[in-house]
This record gives structure tokens, sequence and C-alpha cells, in this order.
């Protein structure tokens, strides 16, 4: 048998509480080395805390998560610096330049000053923003907080990007600029991304989507199957269908 | 048992020199932040100077002060409340810091900091140094002013109190570290500073010999001896006249090991409140 290539992320039976509310409920799924993976759920549905669980903030309650094969609980140095992740909430230092906010994160993950200095004006430049390296973060607009954001979070070139929310809060262009961005990731360098959202629009037809609803998966496939399953023709049908189904079924006849 | 995947690439643990990097780097955010939070500054060194120039000076005649070591002579009241003055910036240092991780975790900062890779124990430590390293220039500027006033110490003892001024600033530091973990909204932890800094500044010996107190309420006295605080003041006391009072660095040392491991354990994400207490906030 020959050593398979782990899965970028594998979820495994990932329950999580808090107190009484069950935030995820059995969640299974994987995400193929190299794919744009879209957990499309609407808001509540439980997509931060799995968040939180992959990024080791909240200890994993039930299940397992792995990261290429390491163990987020048992393994999390090696999981978290093969992760990247953007946050739905603004993480950066408002009052520090980009550049500063970038070398912190290069120092927390334990890249030197010169490294880190010109790993940043590299990504920096890749996001079209190196003019504005000095400027104070309080004064980009918000989709150049993201690219910065996003920035970061390839700074010590991890192989799976989790963004939670990424586009919340963003003009048109600035969304399909920063989707694209993410896209061209996957394309060019291989990366894994995990892209959380609620926004359909955001799903495109060669995705593997995964259909989160109140703390469960619903669906996980391509689009094609997703629609076949739920005998839609397109996916925002699709989307409602599952989720109404679910409504329905959870409140009973 | 599910079967183990290969794991790609191999790489773990971290060399030293990574760690130190870390820790330079979260000191040096630390020390960017307070330089742009100028009025932070002037906050921290008008409060002692107010009692200093204030309180003080009208309690002079009121509150004598007997020779009691490690002063050699009788000092003035000035003299004798200035080191409970540095542990004042000390605590509401160590507070503020706290204060800004309770912020920062609700803003998303916090989060930043817990992702990184490097072991938990190590980020939270190094938070404690960089909030403690930022209360050292803030205790000798105060100092500085205080020499104008003339309130001189020996000037060895400045270099003599460094040490001590480190460890009461990190068991400081962790104890607020502590309490930002199980506050989970700013307003309760606005709440808990007037319960905590203002108990442990007056029920200690930063203002007041505790011979004094003793006299005045045995069981006061007996929860003074038990605040740490009053030991850090000791501590801080004696260093300052190049002494070293063996039961407060005992103390000190003490809790600061304790606290810190309290707050270790508090953000480790599967014992702590964190866990517990906290939802990802934003939605979930």
């Amino acid at each position: 048998m020959t050593t398979a290539v782990p899965p970028a992320a594998a979820i495994e039976g990932v329950s999580h509480c808090y107190g009484t509310r069950q935030a995820l409920n059995d969640v299974t799924f994987s995400i193929t080395p190299s794919t744009f993976a879209v957990l499309l759920g609407l808001n509540g549905a439980g997509k931060s805390t799995l968040f939180s669980l992959i990024t080791r903030l909240y200890a994993v309650q039930h299940g397992h998560i792995r990261v290429f094969g390491h163990d987020v609980g048992h393994a999390s140095s090696e999981a978290l610096r093969m992760v990247g992740v953007v946050f739905q909430q603004r993480t950066l230092d408002l009052d520090l330049s980009v550049i500063q906010n970038l070398t912190y994160h290069a120092a927390l993950h334990g890249i030197g000053k010169y490294q880190g200095r010109a790993r940043a004006e590299d990504v920096l430049a890749r996001i079209a923003l190196s003019d504005r390296a000095n400027d104070k973060v309080r004064y980009l607009s918000g989709g150049q907080m993201r690219r910065v954001e996003i920035a970061r979070a390839l700074l010590h070139r991890p192989r799976l990007l989790v963004l939670d929310e990424p586009t919340v809060g963003l003009d048109i262009k600035s969304r399909a600029d920063i989707l694209a961005y993410v896209r061209r990731l996957v394309v060019e360098d291989g990366v894994s991304v995990l892209w959380a959202t609620h926004l359909i629009d955001e799903v495109s037809d060669d995705d593997d989507v995964i259909v989160l609803h109140q703390a469960r998966i619903l669906a996980h496939g391509s689009v094609s199957r997703i629609m076949e399953a739920a005998d839609a023709q397109e996916i925002r049908t699709a989307f409602t269908r599952l989720t109404q189904g679910a409504d329905a079924a959870i409140e009973g006849p | 048992m599910t079967a183990e995947l290969a794991t790609f690439p191999k790489v773990t643990g971290f060399l030293p020199v990574q760690y130190v990097i870390c820790l330079k780097g979260i000191v040096w955010r630390e020390g960017l932040r307070f330089l742009h939070q100028r009025e932070r500054f002037v906050a921290a060194l008008v409060r002692p100077l107010v009692w200093l120039f204030i309180f003080a000076a009208g309690f002079r005649q009121v509150l004598g002060v007997s020779i009691i070591p490690p002063y050699e002579t009788y000092v003035l009241y000035e003299v004798y409340i200035t080191p409970g003055l540095m542990l004042l910036i000390q605590l509401f240092n160590g507070m503020q810091s706290s204060l800004s991780m309770v912020y920062d975790r609700e803003m998303g900062n916090m989060r930043t900091l817990l992702v990184s890779p490097i072991p938990r124990w190590f980020l939270l430590s190094s938070k404690l140094v960089a909030g403690m390293a930022v209360s050292l220039p803030q205790v000798y500027t105060f100092l500085a002013i205080a020499w104008f006033w003339e309130i001189q110490a020996p000037l060895l003892g400045y270099l003599a109190v460094l040490p001590a001024l480190i460890l009461s600033g990190l068991m400081l530091g962790a104890l607020g570290m502590l309490m930002s973990s199980v506050s989970k909204q700013l307003e309760n932890f606005a709440g808990a500073m007037n319960f905590v800094i203002f108990p442990m500044f007056f029920a200690s010996s930063a203002l007041y010999p505790l011979w004094r107190v003793r006299e005045a309420s045995p069981l006061l006295y007996y929860i003074c001896e038990l605040n740490p605080f009053t030991h850090a003041v000791e501590l801080v006391r004696f260093a300052l006249y190049c002494q070293i009072n063996w039961i407060s660095l005992a103390v000190v040392g003490g809790c600061t090991a304790l606290f810190m491991v309290g707050a270790i354990l508090a953000y480790d994400p599967s014992r702590g409140f964190l866990a517990r207490r906290g939802e990802p906030g934003g939605g979930t």
C-alpha cells in the first residue's frame, strides 16, 4: 500500500456544546488538498465554532480534527503551523502599521526580523499593497484590511487557509477581488482553502461544498452532486430545499 | 481506532531561537502599543504623583513613621509611601494589560496570539513578560521625578530594585491575566478592578506600616499580612535600600508561580474558562 497524502483537513465526528446548547453535532467531512472548499451555512449554523476548533482556540470535545494528518489536540504545534486563518472579526492592530502587524505575526511563528520583513514585503506585493506598508492599519479601507489579513495568514506559508466569512461587510468589488485572489492561491500555489460563507453567490461550480445547518452537515460534495441530491437546478435552490427540509424534520409533523 | 495517515510534512518542535524571536515580537508589540497610548503613560504617572505630592504632603504631620527596617533613620512620610506607589504603578499596569487582553479577546487580537503554533504557555508567559517590561520605564520615570522631590534612595538601590520590580511586575501581571480569563465581559472586568485594585492597595503596607495597622485592628493586620501586595511592596522597599526581605521574596515568588500556572491553565483550551464560558464572538 502506498502512503497517501492525508486530507488537508479531516473533521471526524466532531460535536461541541456551549453549556446545553449544541453548536456542532457529529460533523464529519474532509478537504482534499489543493481544493477550494466552501462551508455554506446561515448565521448560527456553527461555522465559527468549527473554525475555533480547527485553530484550537477551543479544545475538541468529541471527535477528531486533523490537519494534514496532525491531530489538532495532540500535535497542535504541527497542525497550527500548517494553518493560516482569517477570522470573521478584524484582528489587526489598528494603531500599528501594516508591516508591523505582519512582522508581529511572523515573530509569533518564530520567523526572525529580516526574514519576516522580506516575506511581509513579498506578500504585500502580491496583494498590491506595497505602497501602504508603512501606513497605520486604521487608515486602510475594509477591503484593504481584509487583504492584509489574508496576506498575514499566508506569511508562514501554510498549506491550509481557513477563512471565516471573509467578505462580510465589503463592497462588491472588494468581495470579488478577494474571492478571485484566494481562488488563485489554490490554482497557482496548491493551497487548500476552507471558505465559510452564507453568501451562496460565492460558490463556483468547481467547488467542494459542505452545507452546515443547525450544527449538522446536511450535504457534502461537488456542486452538481448537491444539486442532484436536492433535485434542484441551481445551488441556491438546493441550499434552500436542504435547509428547509432539515427545519421541517426538526419541527416534526 | 482509525488508521493513522502519513503526516506531511514532518516538521516538529521549535528551535530555542524561535522562542526568543516570539518573545521579542510580543514584547516589541506591547512596547509599540504602549508608545501609542501616551495618555496611558501620563495617567500611570499622574496617579502616584498625586498621592505623593498631595496626599503624602498633607498627611506628613498626621502619620509619623518610626524607625523600621529597612530605614535607619526617621523618614518622611513621602519616603515611606514611595515603594507603595511604585507598586501602584505596576498594579495598574498589570490590570491594564489584562484589560487589554479582555479587549483583545473580544476584539480578536488575542486570537492572533493564541493560534500561533508556539506552545500556549510560552505565549502567555511572553505576554506577561511584555506587560512587566512596559511597567519598568513607568516606575523609573516616577522615581526620577521623586528624586527631584528629594525622595532619594542609595544610588545602588535603584539598580538593586530592578529584580524586585521584575518579580513584582510578573506577579501582578499574572494576577491580572488570571482575572481576565475569568471575566467574560469588559464591564465585569472594570468592576473587578475596583474590587481588586483598591482593596489590595489599601489593605497593605503601602500607605502605613503594619505595626500601626495592628494597633488599630488586629484583624486588618492579618489581612494585610496575607495580602501578596504587602509583600511585593516590602520586597521593593527593602531592595531600594539594597536589602533583601526573604519572607516577602518567598511570598512574591510563590504567588507569581501560582498565578502564572493558574492563568496558563485558565487559557488552556481544554481545561480553561475560555472553553466553558465563551462562544466565539460575532456569530457562531
